[in-house]
């Protein structure tokens, strides 16, 4: 589903990048890990076609980025650290203005099973800007799934929200990848990537440094493998 | 169960619709949602309006010491640019602001449509914006200053020079806003890109004031409308650029 060759990404004269490779099946769920300034969220914008790679291949359901990127928009569903949504608008004018733009069919319907779905339509006519960051983080779920893409990134979703809201994201975060979907999250908590992901990448120093499944690997284990994949990277 | 229906894979359709329809709805879509979020905030449009309304009076108090320089077109036509590119400019710093604040700008640019589209969205609504602001600007300017505004050609002179103002506005404001110094950036970099359009604005709308011949006017018109192509055409072929890292 998701293929990277080689990518290299330049900023100047700092390589961010260098030459990282991956890939990602249908339907897993992968989270990258990694320390400040590995690359994650740089991969992620990449792969969500907001930034350009400077030398590499990037293809996402058979598609090249950045050459037919808006094919890959169509697929992509996309939630960072930032709701990406408009303060001055209501919940359901978000996801309204959102479907327009993705041209999804039979839109009030599936606004409302949006907004039921993020657990919001009871306040669905309240203005975004009223509502907590963890309120706001599940509307920006529901605005990245509303066009039903085939493929999801989530970059830091958990930043800034408290365990309560955190437990409520991991559950719809559960449920689009039960539901067949492509995830791939970055995250530095360790233990909430054990619970959600089929794979862990390690990030380090702008190339996968080491890649394990969670069925081979215990969950305790995991900040171990973590702290051996950057070290020795 | 309607939390889980809500996920279940659809069939949905990837294929690309008709072009033009895609980019009519994306285009109407941005401006509804920049509309409908300044009904609610007016944020952008009290910031425009009480600067216009007080460079009005800093001009009336000003030019009230000698009542003949207070008559004379060009003063007019300059203080009236002056109001219109300044408020502006506030307008446009807003509204670029409002979409780099929670990320929305990177909403905007993951959707599947023609990112000229979005670019013509944002023109749009700024344009409205700014019209508004002038339809208010006008008559209390009529009536401070006892020149009358209301004239088809004046006013002409002031849609086209919005436009174009608002075209490379626009596109500038979308550059400036991914810099931390973009209130201050945009004017640096729009007033010297801007100014053959102000420039343009003032000597048509100072011939309109002063009732000079049309044949005289034209060029200034004229050179206005090349302006607003040339704008809006660079604009549509490098947005696309400027919006990507």
């Amino acid at each position: 589903m998701i293929e990277v060759r080689r990518l290299i990404k330049r900023f100047g004269l700092k390589t961010v990048l260098r030459g990282l490779d991956f890939r990602v099946e249908r339907g897993e769920f992968v989270a990258l890990l990694g320390p400040n300034g590995a690359g994650k969220t740089t991969f992620l914008r990449i792969l969500a076609s907001l930034s350009r790679p400077s030398l590499g291949e990037v293809r996402i359901a058979g598609f090249r980025l950045p050459g037919q990127a808006s094919a890959v928009r169509r697929r992509l569903g996309v939630v960072s650290h930032l709701p990406l949504l408009y303060g001055d608008l209501t919940a359901e004018e978000n996801l309204r203005f959102y479907g327009r733009m993705y041209a999804v069919p039979d839109l009030d319907k599936r606004v409302t099973e949006v907004l039921e779905m993020v657990g919001l339509a009871s306040r669905r006519r309240d203005l975004v800007r009223t509502f907590s960051r963890g309120m706001q983080q599940r509307l920006a779920i529901g605005r990245a799934v509303l066009h039903d893409p085939e493929v999801m990134l989530f970059d830091e979703p958990h930043t800034g929200l408290d365990q309560d809201a955190s437990a409520m994201l991991d559950t719809v975060l559960g449920e689009v990848a039960a539901r067949g979907r492509t995830v791939v999250m970055t995250s530095h908590d360790l233990a909430r990537a054990a619970d959600l992901a089929s794979r862990f990448d390690i990030l380090s120093r702008g190339v996968i440094a080491a890649s394990v499944q969670r069925a081979d690997i215990a969950a305790n284990d995991l900040l171990a493998f973590y702290r051996q994949a950057t070290q020795d990277a | 169960m309607k939390r889980e229906s809500a996920l279940v894979t659809r069939d949905t359709q990837y294929t690309v619709r008709n072009p033009l329809l895609s980019f009519l709805r994306a285009l109407s879509a941005v401006v509804w949602k920049d509309l409908s979020a300044e009904m609610r905030s007016r944020e952008l449009l009290s910031a425009m309006l009480v600067f216009a309304l007080l460079v009005i009076l800093i001009f009336n108090f000003a030019l009230d010491l000698d009542p003949k320089t207070r008559q004379e077109s060009t003063i007019t036509a300059g203080v009236l640019w002056v109001i219109f590119t300044f408020a502006g400019t506030l307008g446009l710093n807003r509204s670029m602001a409002v979409e780099k604040d929670r990320g929305c700008i990177d909403g905007l640019l993951l959707a599947p449509v023609d990112r000229s589209a979005i670019y013509f969205g944002k023109t749009i609504a700024n344009l409205v914006f700014m019209l508004i602001v002038e339809i208010i600007v006008l008559p209390i300017y009529s009536l401070l200053y006892n020149v009358n505004l209301f004239q088809p050609g004046l006013l002409l002179v002031t849609l086209l020079g919005s436009v174009g103002y608002v075209a490379v506005g626009t596109l500038l404001a979308t550059m400036a806003v991914q810099a931390r110094t973009r209130d201050v950036l945009l004017p640096i970099l729009l007033f010297p890109v801007v100014l053959p359009i102000v420039l343009s604005a003032v000597k048509a709308s100072g011939g309109f004031l002063d009732g000079i011949e049309m044949t005289e006017i034209r060029p200034w018109l004229n050179l206005l409308v090349v302006y607003d192509i040339i704008f809006i055409a660079i604009a549509f072929m490098v947005f696309d650029f400027v919006v990507e890292e």
